[in-house]
This record gives C-alpha cells, sequence and structure tokens, in this order.
C-alpha cells in the first residue's frame, strides 16, 4: 500500500522561460521581462549622475574645500578625500543606492582623481540593475580664506606676548626647543621679536589659550588676557574681539644669585637665604650652596612671593681655585628639606684670577662645586663683598659669605664648539628668536652641563657649522652621550626633488 | 499576419478595439488613423466598425464576443447598442448584461468554442455567456490574477499567457482550452496580453512598441505566418497518417 504524502497532493509549480522581449533569449520572467543585457542596454541607471566634477584645493595648506565653507585636509586616496568627492555628487547619488567606491590611481600633477562608484537601482518594479562608472575630477587651485589671510600678512585674531625681564634671551631658546619638540608652533601664522620677549600670532583663539597653556605648563609663567572689540553687528548679536595673552616670565635664569625673602626661605625648608638658581624648567630650581639643600618654587607660589636676581650675568666675574677641600663631616639642621646628591659640598680658597698672584689672601668660599673643581680650575662667580647690590632682603641678612661660586668655566669656548657633535632644531630661517650667536652658544653649553635641564628637548645628531672633529683634543668636557641624541631626518635628494616639482 | 497599431499613441490596442472571427470594433478616435489599419487588413472580409460603449472609447474591456455573439454591459446606451446591431451580421447575436463586473473584457477571455472566465461572475451572465457565445465557460485565473480577460488571450488557435504562468498551470488552461498556449509579452515586456492585441484566426494586432522578438512568438503560437499550400498539405497528411495509425 502506497502511502501518500501532502507534498505528493500539492502540485509542483515549474517556472516557465519566456523570450527576453528584446533580443528572443530564454530567460525566468521579470518584471520587466527582459534579460539583464538588454536592460542594461535601454536603461542608464547612472543618468543624471555627473561624471566630471571640480575639486578646489589650497595650494599652501594642501586641504580641499567641503562645500559650502569647510576646508579639510586631505591625502591623496585617503578617505576623507573620498568623502569630499562623493559630497559633489551627493544629490545626485540619492536617487541611486552606493554600492562601492574606490579611487583609480592617477599621476599627481595631471591634477585629476578618478573615483570608481558602484551603485544599484530598482528599474521597471523589482529589478536590480548595478552598474559601476567613473568620475572625474578636476583638482583647481585655490587659496582658502586662511591662508588668504597669512599671506596678507597682516591677519591674526589672538596674540600670545611672550615677556621676560632679563638681559639675555637664554629662555627663549629653552622656549623655543620645547615648542619644536611639542610642535606647538604648528598652528602659529606669525612670530616676531619685541624688546624683551616674543609675539605670538594666531588666527584663532583657541590656538593662543591652547599656546598659552603650553607655555604654563613647561615654564613658571603667569598670564593675562585682555581683548579687544574690533566690530560688532547688532543684528546677529557677534562680536568681534582681537584677544592678547601677556605671558610673563620669571626673571630668574639658570645661574642666577637670588636672595629670598625669610619668609620664603622657611616656608620651602628652613634653607639659606641667598640661593643659586640651578635651572629652568617648570618650576624653579634652587640650591643652597652652604649645605647643598635644594628647593623648587613652582610658577604660582613664585608669583606670590616673587623674587630678583641680585646680580646679572655680566657681573660674575673669575675666580681662581687655589685649593679646596670635600667637606666630609655635615651638619643636618632639623626641618631640613632635600639635599641634593648630585653636588658635593667643599670649602674652597680662592682669588681672582687678574689678581693671581698678586698677593697670598686667599679667600675663604664653601660651593656645592665639589665635585666639579680642582686647584688650578677657574670658576665664575659674584666677588659679593665688592659689589653693591639693591636688595631688601639682602640687606636684612647677616652673616654674608664674601664669594658665591656660581659655575665652573670650562676651556676656551672656539674649541668646546669645535667638538660638539650635536645640534638643535630652530624655528623658521636660522631661527627667527636668534639674535646674538653668543647668547646661543651659551645656550648651547648650558644644556651640555645638564643633563636635567636637556631632558625637555630634542637633541639631534650632526654638526652646526659642518666642521671636522679634531679628535687629538683629548680635554675632558661635558658633552652630550650619543644615546640622547636622536637622528635628524637628512632628506636632501627628497627636498631637491620637489623643487623640480 | 501581425500588425502593429497604436491608438492616440497608446500601445493598449487590447483596450480600444475588439477583434473577432465575424466583426471588429474599433473605438471612435480622433484621427482615423487606428481605425485605417484594421480597415486595410481586414475590410474585405468582416466589417470594421466604429462603436463606442456607454460613451466610453475603451470598448475593448467593455465587451466580449466570438462569432457567435456579443456581450455588452449594461452602461451600453440603446443608441450604441442599435449602431452595433446595424453593423454587424445578422448571424451575430447581441446581448445587454447586467453584471457587478461591467468590463466584461477584463473579466472573460473567449475564443468561438471556451471561455474563461473571472471566479466572481455571475452565475446568471455565465448562464447568458454560454448561451449567447455558444462557449463551453470554465471559473479560472491566470497566474493568480482573477482578470482573465486582462492577462491571456486566445483564438481557435492558440493563446498567449502572462508571463509568469507556471508550466502546469499552460498545461491546465492549455487542456481547457484545446488550443496550445505559451507565456510571453506583448509592447515590449508588458505582462497585460489582453490589453495589448486582439486576435482572431488569421490577424492579430498589437501595440506599436512589440518586439520583432514578440511577434514572431505571436505569429508562431497564433498560427500567423504566411503558410504554403504545400506546408497545409503536409500538415493535413500527418495528422491523416497519425489518425490512422
Amino acid at each position: 500500500m502506497n502511502v501518500i504524502g501532502i507534498s505528493d497532493l500539492v502540485p509542483t509549480q515549474t517556472q516557465g522561460k519566456i523570450l527576453c522581449c528584446e533580443c528572443g533569449t530564454e530567460i525566468e520572467p521579470n518584471p520587466s521581462n527582459m534579460c539583464v543585457d538588454c536592460l542594461r542596454c535601454k536603461v542608464d541607471i547612472t543618468d543624471g549622475i555627473p561624471k566630471h566634477g571640480n575639486l578646489l584645493q589650497c595650494k599652501n595648506c594642501v586641504r580641499y574645500l567641503s562645500p559650502p565653507v569647510a576646508w579639510i585636509p586631505a591625502q591623496p586616496e585617503s578617505r576623507e578625500l573620498l568623502a569630499i568627492c562623493l559630497k559633489r555628487i551627493k544629490s545626485a547619488l540619492q536617487r541611486v543606492r552606493l554600492v562601492d567606491a574606490s579611487f583609480i590611481w592617477t599621476e599627481p600633477h595631471s591634477k585629476r582623481v578618478k573615483v570608481k562608484i558602484t551603485v544599484q537601482k530598482e528599474v521597471e518594479g523589482g529589478t536590480f540593475l548595478e552598474q559601476t562608472f567613473v568620475v572625474e575630477y578636476v583638482i583647481h587651485n585655490h587659496m582658502c580664506p586662511d591662508c588668504h589671510r597669512v599671506e596678507a600678512k597682516d591677519y591674526w585674531n589672538s596674540s600670545v606676548q611672550v615677556r621676560q625681564k632679563a638681559g639675555h634671551k637664554k629662555t627663549f631658546y629653552y622656549l623655543e626647543q620645547v615648542i619644536l619638540k611639542h610642535k606647538m608652533h604648528q598652528n602659529t601664522t606669525k612670530i616676531s621679536q619685541k624688546p624683551n620677549g616674543l609675539d605670538f600670532y594666531y588666527s584663532s583663539k583657541q590656538d593662543a589659550r591652547k599656546f598659552t597653556d603650553f607655555l604654563m605648563s613647561v615654564l613658571p609663567c603667569k598670564y593675562q588676557s585682555s581683548q579687544k572689540l574690533v566690530s560688532h553687528d547688532t543684528h546677529s548679536n557677534t562680536f568681534n574681539y582681537k584677544t592678547s595673552f601677556s605671558v610673563e616670565l620669571p626673571p630668574v635664569c639658570k645661574d642666577d644669585i637670588v636672595c629670598l625673602p625669610k619668609k620664603l626661605s622657611q616656608q620651602l625648608g628652613n634653607l639659606g637665604q641667598l640661593l643659586i638658581c640651578v635651572r629652568v624648567t617648570n618650576c624653579i630650581h634652587l640650591i643652597d650652596f652652604s649645605s647643598l639643600q635644594i628647593a623648587e618654587v613652582s610658577g604660582s607660589l613664585y608669583w606670590r612671593h616673587p623674587f630678583q636676581a641680585i646680580c646679572t650675568p655680566k657681573s660674575l666675574i673669575e675666580f681662581t681655585i687655589m685649593e679646596i677641600e670635600i667637606v666630609k663631616q655635615r651638619h643636618f639642621k632639623s626641618g631640613q628639606g632635600l639635599v641634593s646628591n648630585k653636588h658635593v659640598l667643599a670649602d674652597c680658597w680662592v682669588i681672582k684670577s687678574s689678581e693671581l698672584g698678586m698677593h697670598d689672601e686667599y679667600i675663604h668660599v664653601r660651593t656645592h662645586l665639589g665635585h666639579l673643581l680642582k686647584p688650578g680650575d677657574a670658576a665664575l662667580g659674584l666677588d659679593l663683598k665688592n659689589s653693591n647690590v639693591n636688595n631688601d632682603d639682602l640687606d636684612k641678612m647677616k652673616g654674608m659669605p664674601d664669594v658665591i661660586l656660581v659655575r665652573k668655566v670650562f676651556a676656551d669656548r672656539q674649541r668646546r664648539r669645535r667638538r660638539r657633535n650635536w645640534k638643535l632644531q630652530r624655528i623658521g630661517e636660522r631661527g627667527s628668536s636668534v639674535d646674538g650667536e653668543e647668547g646661543y652658544t651659551e645656550f648651547l653649553e648650558d644644556l651640555e652641563e645638564d643633563k636635567e635641564f636637556r631632558k625637555n628637548i630634542d637633541i639631534y645628531i650632526g654638526r652646526e657649522d659642518g666642521d671636522v672633529p679634531s679628535s687629538a683634543d683629548e680635554t675632558e668636557f661635558p658633552s652630550v652621550s650619543l644615546q640622547e641624541m636622536l637622528q635628524d631626518l637628512s632628506i636632501k635628494d627628497d627636498v631637491e626633488m620637489d623643487g623640480e616639482s | 499576419m501581425a500588425v502593429r497599431a497604436q491608438f492616440e499613441n497608446n500601445n493598449e490596442v487590447g483596450v480600444f478595439s475588439k477583434l473577432t472571427n465575424r466583426y471588429c470594433l474599433v473605438a471612435i478616435g480622433g484621427s482615423e488613423n487606428f481605425y485605417s489599419v484594421f480597415e486595410s487588413e481586414l475590410a474585405d472580409v468582416i466589417p470594421v466598425v466604429h462603436a463606442s460603449i456607454g460613451g466610453c472609447r475603451i470598448i475593448g474591456r467593455m465587451c466580449v464576443g466570438n462569432r457567435n455573439g456579443l456581450m455588452v454591459p449594461n452602461s451600453t446606451t440603446d443608441q450604441e447598442l442599435q449602431h452595433i446591431r446595424n453593423c454587424l451580421p445578422d448571424e451575430v447575436k447581441i446581448q445587454r448584461v447586467e453584471e457587478r463586473l461591467s468590463a466584461l473584457g477584463n473579466v472573460i477571455a473567449c475564443n468561438d468554442y471556451v471561455a474563461l472566465v473571472h471566479p466572481d461572475l455571475d452565475r446568471e451572465t455565465e448562464e447568458i455567456l454560454a448561451d449567447v457565445l455558444k462557449v463551453e465557460v470554465f471559473r479560472q485565473t491566470v497566474t493568480d490574477q482573477v482578470l482573465v480577460g486582462s492577462y491571456c488571450c486566445f483564438s481557435n488557435k492558440g493563446g498567449l499567457v502572462h508571463p509568469k504562468t507556471t508550466i502546469e498551470d499552460q498545461d491546465e488552461l492549455s487542456s481547457l482550452i484545446q488550443v496550445p498556449l505559451v507565456a510571453g509579452t506583448v509592447n515590449r515586456g508588458s505582462e497585460v496580453i489582453g490589453g495589448g492585441m486582439v486576435v482572431n484566426d488569421w490577424c492579430a494586432f498589437c501595440g506599436l512598441d512589440t518586439t520583432s522578438t514578440e511577434i514572431s512568438v505571436i505569429e508562431s503560437v497564433f498560427n500567423l505566418g504566411e503558410q504554403h499550400s504545400s506546408a497545409i498539405k503536409n500538415r493535413m497528411r500527418d495528422s491523416l497518417i497519425d489518425a490512422m495509425v
């Protein structure tokens, strides 16, 4: 007995084939009753989509105009550029379904961008057609408003005025290097030199504020902002301001001798009032040369209790070390703060180099440079006994040393410069902030002498002036170790190629 | 012979005309071009008549007929009825029917012997249909389309049905009508067969858009090609031999 299943009772339905109404090939019936080839011949779903377009590119900043007003940086064959290209034909693409879009490689100098686009569209009730076509864009040069203003050279919206009341520019050299390391100079439209400082100009207030915040984080500075109304529109309630940030750097620099107010010195760990500034990074590092006690004065603390240097670097004179004795027995006071272990306390007997050999009245000095000085060495110091210092805190002090040694004098500058096998990057053409070559060399020497100081900046292998170093010179100088240097990218060939184009 | 025609820029020939083996009705149009096409093909054989039904030009969809008779909907005016009566041969019966589905051409497809009708057609109409047109009536659908008159078209020689008709359905319909059927299109892919063409045993008219492929399908299935007498003889002989064996 046969068992009849339900499936046997339902008649099978076989779809018959019909002839394509155009070419007569056998096809399954579809809504248009045409074979795919005929349908494709008959219907162009890309009809109405422009096959050519224009892109506006700013030659200066290599940005593309994304209408109406945005300028977007985009690399060739990047997603951003594709987005800009597709946006140009967006209205036409709304009638179809975009399936795929990709670039076809074109020679960059041809100023053409080709985009291969695949679209789908439903035609005549239910049949989906897919079609691929190429849209060619021509890149036209058009200077963007930002570049236009920069080119016009007078445009800025906000400025940052950095000032330091000091006779030299070492702080600014340091600042230049820190800016370079953090690439903070990129949004700057202009940097100009002013008496006692630099002005940085920006096209937007945000950039200027960002730069100010950056300065606050790398140097112990304070700032004030002010704005000037340029124009305003009562109808739309828009105001156009020019903003200025006035940033003041502390006048205290490396190797300055400072005299702290008594209250501040007690607050900092009960160190002496007469201190030497070791370095200025994001805070002021002070050392008591008679006890090796160190203190760090942050920006906010400094500006609450400002103090000045009691002498300028020029008033330091050279002393010759006649005798030196490391202090072994150290007296620790109660409530004493941190003590430096990089310095060595020593008793020194010195004589002014100018008076060397004239008399034997050596001056006793207690110094923190015991690790550097040997009898016969020269050191720069302040002859406090014979100098006339105008400082209220110093006047109130009792028991001052006769001489304060600040730093060791290393052998002559020329030889040292010849041996220097590293260099720094500069902003602009040979540094827009550069002025005296003397000050810059001193800055480089400071970098060589202080490892902590060069932590915050990038040092590159190479020579400033291309001199061949004389290996015969055996004198021991402080130098920068190779590990700390970066390989500067030498791209001279590429530059030439760019120049040709 | 299949002829292409256009009614006032409209390819739906079957809407504006009704063709049978004994008469042809043509809608009254702005110009005589459409009429002339029919006249040139048919005038010396059967009457080609200008007609309207209920004041409408869509006569092909409103009425249904074959060599034996013509059924018109209730909307037909007396005057129109009289005009048609006067123009058609006396043997053709004309009957006005009261039917809810008044577009008779859409709901009924017929040749001289068989009619396929809409499943919901009134029983009374069905009886009149069998009576007037002298046909066997089958309630049927074509690819689940109840408007059988719109989606299929057949003569005594063959038939064309909706392109989506399955092979099984085609076989079933073909066994009912007793003519060969084929699925196809007219007017460059239109599936509204009944609306797009009219056909009788020796002549067919279709829209101007109809492609040559479609024409060739139509000519072959309706057997309209120019036939040589020898071909007919051969075929008769073949069938005779078949019958004898």
